[in-house]
């Protein structure tokens, strides 16, 4: 190990201390926020019926828990949002490979697909649910729907812009358009794809909490409309919180994948 | 003896919205087997065009292109293609770069393996080869990209302005590396460039191009009395100066 000098200890110091600060600011963020929340209902400043409080969430997900119901709400939710973002991720690669080796395809099909892109896919619900019925598979399909359109298009253009060049030197080696699909294009976009990843794991989330708002039994979403129907904060809240939690650990799953992905390259 | 590549009358036209390009008219000359011939021109001649025909990627609107003295469209003929940049793949290793031809061309074997390998080693790349491209000097990564079409053993080397992405010390270096492994392979090869110098420095013969529609404007034979005819050496020669007038002053005739 080489001697540090001075100049550079201190940069590292200050590195540090710059990370302490910002994690102890968001903690710090979190607890006085809780605390205030807590504070101001037990207090009476605000009503607790209709804000409700930490620990009236946490008592009420504590009963969930001991009586079993939430692990349904919970996995049904999740199995549906996974479900939803595997069929995402592999028909948008396929289809934006699709359009990649047909620029005559993605030329008829660009209009279509920017459309369908910028419609607002909770309007598609409700159609949905009519079509395939108050199901499991429709809340997929919902799911599904938010992410696909843009997720092809995005994957399309990450396909299209790789170097023309580097599709040239396959070609000069006398390979063919699949060789410069699978050698140069995929492997180049794969950074793209992990990132879109990450887009699509929120976006079915989003759509499977709105089908679930619409045609379900069981599932976070459901329990949302269940909860605000017949005024119960308690169940209303903790749902959002769980979302949360969700949100943040499939997001971390994409994370973790990336940094497998760029450890490995 | 049969030339290894003879062009006749070769003509190519860039078609757009906005009208037709005339980009080569009448091209025709041949590179006979082991010699290094280069081509040079106004930037935006069409010098890359006629590779890219040469090489079959385009098909030329008029003219024949023949290869061993069999006329192509067959696909038959065996060219190895450099290109601009080395576009070595950073998801690969140097030596899985090496292998990329012989994978698209279903040449995988334990014997082309080793010929890889044995390439690497002989251009000081063997202890490189499990690296990423990224961590090679510009002047290895040129070495490497050439070793990737060596290991297909072409009848002939396309260069197009291989060494054009390169800093200037680079260049000269990895020109006259590259140079010298071609001449002691005894590889064919047709060299495009806009350096005048990299031109004399390395070929036998110089092409020169006119503007645009091009056609050929004169063909200098180059020949150099030295001990060492390398690229750098040929630098130092008093008959480099006269080459390269001749050349300039052929070009700039033409403007």
């Amino acid at each position: 190990m080489s001697e540090i000098s001075v100049g550079q200890q201190s940069y590292l110091n200050s590195h540090k201390r710059h990370k302490r600060i910002v994690r102890v600011s968001r903690v710090a963020i979190l607890l006085s926020f809780l605390f205030l929340w807590e504070f101001t209902a037990n207090v009476g400043l605000i009503d607790s019926f209709i804000f409700s409080s930490p620990s009236k969430i946490a008592l009420c997900f504590w009963d969930m828990v001991l009586d079993k119901t939430i692990f349904l709400h919970i996995w049904t939710t999740l199995y549906e949002t996974i479900v939803s973002f595997l069929l995402v991720t592999l028909t948008g690669i396929l289809l934006a490979v699709a359009l990649w080796c047909s620029e005559k395809l993605s030329e008829i099909l660009d209009p279509y697909l920017v459309v369908l892109n910028s419609l607002p896919k909770s309007a598609l619900a409700p159609l949905l649910i009519v079509w395939l019925g108050a199901n499991p598979a429709t809340i997929i399909v919902a799911g599904m729907s938010v992410a696909i359109f843009g997720s092809i298009l995005s994957l399309y253009t990450s396909f299209a812009t790789v170097d023309k060049e580097k599709i040239k030197l396959i070609y000069t080696l006398r390979g063919n358009k699949w060789h410069a699909l699978t050698k140069a294009v995929l492997p180049n976009s794969i950074p793209a794809i992990i990132s879109n990843m990450k887009v699509n794991i929120g976006l079915c989330l989003v759509g499977v909490v709105i089908g679930e708002f619409l045609a379900a039994r069981n599932g976070l979403g459901y329990l949302i409309i269940y909860s605000s129907q017949v005024f119960k904060m308690d169940w209303l809240l903790m749902s959002i919180v769980l979302l949360c939690i969700m949100a943040m650990g499939l997001y971390s799953l994409i994370n973790l994948l990336e940094k497998v992905y760029q450890k490995k390259i | 003896m049969e030339p290894v590549l003879e062009l006749k009358n070769i003509s190519y036209a860039y078609h757009t919205l906005d009208g037709e390009t005339k980009t080569l008219t009448d091209i025709s000359f041949s590179v006979a087997s082991g010699e290094f011939v280069a081509i040079v021109g106004p930037s935006g001649c069409g010098k890359s065009t006629l590779l890219s025909i040469i090489s079959g990627l385009l098909e030329p609107e008029k003219g024949l292109i023949k290869m061993n003295g069999k006329y192509t469209g067959e696909n038959s003929m065996n060219i190895g293609y450099m290109l601009q940049h080395d576009y070595l793949f950073e998801w690969r290793t140097v030596y899985k770069n090496v292998l990329l031809g012989l994978e698209i061309q279903h040449m995988l074997s334990a014997k082309s393996r080793t010929k890889a390998m044995d390439l690497l080693e002989t251009y000081g790349l063997k202890q490189f080869a499990n690296s990423k491209p990224s961590e090679l000097s510009g002047g290895m990564r040129q070495r490497a990209a050439l070793i990737r079409t060596l290991v297909l053993d072409p009848d002939i080397l396309l260069l197009d302005e291989p060494f054009s992405s390169l800093d200037y010390q680079n260049r000269l270096f990895a020109a006259d590396d590259i140079g010298q492994i071609i001449r002691s392979t005894q590889k064919t090869a047709l060299l495009v460039t806009h350096d005048l110098s990299e031109a004399v420095s390395l070929a036998d013969r110089v092409i020169i191009l006119t503007n645009r529609p091009a056609s050929i404007s004169k063909i200098v034979p180059i020949t150099f009395d030295l001990e060492k005819d390398t690229p750098l050496h040929r630098r130092n020669a008093p008959e480099f100066k006269n080459y390269f007038n001749t050349i300039w002053e052929e070009l700039n005739q033409n403007e």
